[in-house]
């Protein structure tokens, strides 16, 4: 096994990338995902990475070069935040239509405006639907492990999917935490080169990107949905893997503190630990708590998530994007679409928190627990959420 | 192509839709785009090939005798060689005719 360093999680992250030899990075920095950015051009420029690094004007042309390289088989990472996902947007929906496996890193960052670059969802959750395989992170070391896992899962030929790597901006990216860093046999060992399914070479011309008329458009949908569904055993196969090679088991849904809890708190990404020792607090005062993390969001896990959450009466759904005018979080609204069928379907309170960075400490999540046992008491609306900590 | 585009299910497109066979758009009946088809009237014609150099889908070839017709699989009706025809022989006709 590697050492274990202290270290930015955005030097780690870019560390990772080297270890996976990258083929190609084009990338264009933007806050709070500049580090990874600048340290794989070092790592470049000071030979220690055999790769392209390719300093686009935008990131338009960010994930259009990645399509193309990706295309020819070259191994490809991008990674941006917010304001430069939106830009890709065009481009991020058409990588999985052609089943191109990019990795990318999505320094969590709000959407402006107001102009904001500190740390939510937003982000993310503007591109739910763009087709990518999509996860969270908690931690520096899960970061760093899970570069060498979306490498592996995303160019398997069973799934050749692009994968997007979440990881709160600041919160993760800024923080110098202990990473047990993975030795390059290792990484051998667990990620294969990369064989593409399609390739781009002038020996055994094929096109691809061609339009699609409306005879066969319906086709292509299902085939790319059924795809993202079907990377799902590959993902957990991943997983599984990387637990015997490193000893770290990662699972789509994790849970904590679930047995015998009448309440569980949902959340993703790096509020996870804060809500955990909120959990801590609340059981040694006797409450029956517990905590659901979702760390696969697409494809999204049915079957795990209904497992974890069996047999709880309430779940309160950290969410940390707004949908204006709609139904609450997006992420609550996906969970109470996944139980709807489920026999006893908890009650779901919604607490949108953390928006731009703003700090929610465990006393936070303590008093959103006792306002869900006080809205308990009276009828919960599925369509009420709170915008938690807001200044009337 | 061994199926037309209309009898494939989701599964038997190729992974991301690639084309794997080069040079089909060929097969492509761009003709049943067209609402009206020129006709020419030899008695005008000059065999100059005007038409010919226009057609943006090369679809007017030369006949034997020396004038020109349109390769109705792939002519779209767009016009174009009536429009450039030097003499004026070139006739768009409705296809309901």
């Amino acid at each position: 096994m590697g050492e274990r360093v202290g270290i930015e999680v955005s030097l780690a992250a870019a560390e990772a990338v080297k270890m996976a030899n990258v083929d190609v990075v084009a990338a264009y920095p933007i806050t709070p995902q500049t580090h990874i950015v600048e340290h794989l051009s070092e790592l470049v420029a000071d030979g220690e990475l055999d790769a392209e690094f390719i300093p686009v004007e935008s990131e338009h042309s960010a994930m259009s070069v990645c399509c193309g390289s990706s295309a020819v088989g070259a191994r490809t990472f991008t990674c941006t935040s917010s304001q430069g996902l939106a830009l890709m947007n065009e481009i991020v929906f058409i990588a999985p239509a052609m089943r191109l496996p990019i990795v990318m890193i999505l320094a969590n960052r709000s959407l402006s405006g107001p102009l904001s670059i500190w740390n939510d969802h937003t982000d993310v959750m503007s591109v739910r639907d763009c087709g990518w395989i999509q996860f969270f992170t908690e931690n520096g070391q899960e970061a760093f492990d899970h570069v060498m896992f979306s490498f592996r899962v995303a160019e398997n030929p069973a799934v050749s999917l692009p994968i997007m790597m979440n990881m709160d901006g600041f919160v993760l990216t800024h923080v110098i935490e202990p990473i047990e860093f993975w030795d390059q046999e290792t990484v051998k060992q667990y990620l294969p080169d990369f064989e593409p399914v399609n390739r781009l070479h002038p020996d055994n011309p094929v096109t691809m990107g061609a339009f699609g008329l409306p005879g066969i458009f319906t086709e292509a949908k299902k085939a790319q949905d059924q795809a993202l569904i079907n990377s799902k055993p590959v993902i957990l196969k991943a997983w599984k893997d990387m637990g015997d090679l490193v000893g770290r088991y990662y699972k789509p849904v994790e849970t904590y503190h679930v047995e015998g809890a009448e309440t569980v708190f949902l959340s993703m990404g790096s509020v996870g630990e804060t809500v955990s020792l909120a959990v801590d607090q609340l059981r040694a005062q006797g409450k029956p708590v517990g905590q659901v993390k979702l760390r696969l969001w697409r494809p999204f896990p049915f079957e795990e998530f209904r497992e974890a959450v069996r047999g709880v009466k309430q779940m309160i759904v950290i969410d940390r994007a707004i949908t204006y005018g709609g139904v609450g979080g997006p992420v609550a609204s996906e969970i109470r679409s996944a139980l709807y069928l489920e026999e006893n379907m908890p009650t779901i309170t919604n607490f949108l928190c953390g928006l731009a960075g703003r700090d929610v400490t465990a006393e936070d999540y303590m008093a959103m627990f006792e306002k869900t046992e006080q809205m308990a008491k009276g009828k919960v609306r599925q369509e009420d959420y709170i915008i938690y900590g807001v200044r009337e | 192509m061994a199926k037309s585009e209309l009898e494939l299910s989701w599964k038997d497109l190729e992974v991301g839709c690639v084309v794997s066979e080069p040079g089909n758009a060929s097969q492509y009946r761009t003709g049943d785009w067209r609402s009206v088809r020129p006709v020419w009237d030899t008695e005008k014609c000059i065999q100059c090939g005007v038409c010919y150099i226009f057609c943006p889908d090369m679809a007017i070839k030369k006949t034997q005798d020396g004038y020109f017709e349109a390769d109705l699989y792939y002519c779209k009706g767009c016009g174009i060689c009536a429009q450039e025809c030097i003499t004026g022989c070139i006739r768009m006709l409705e296809e309901e005719e």
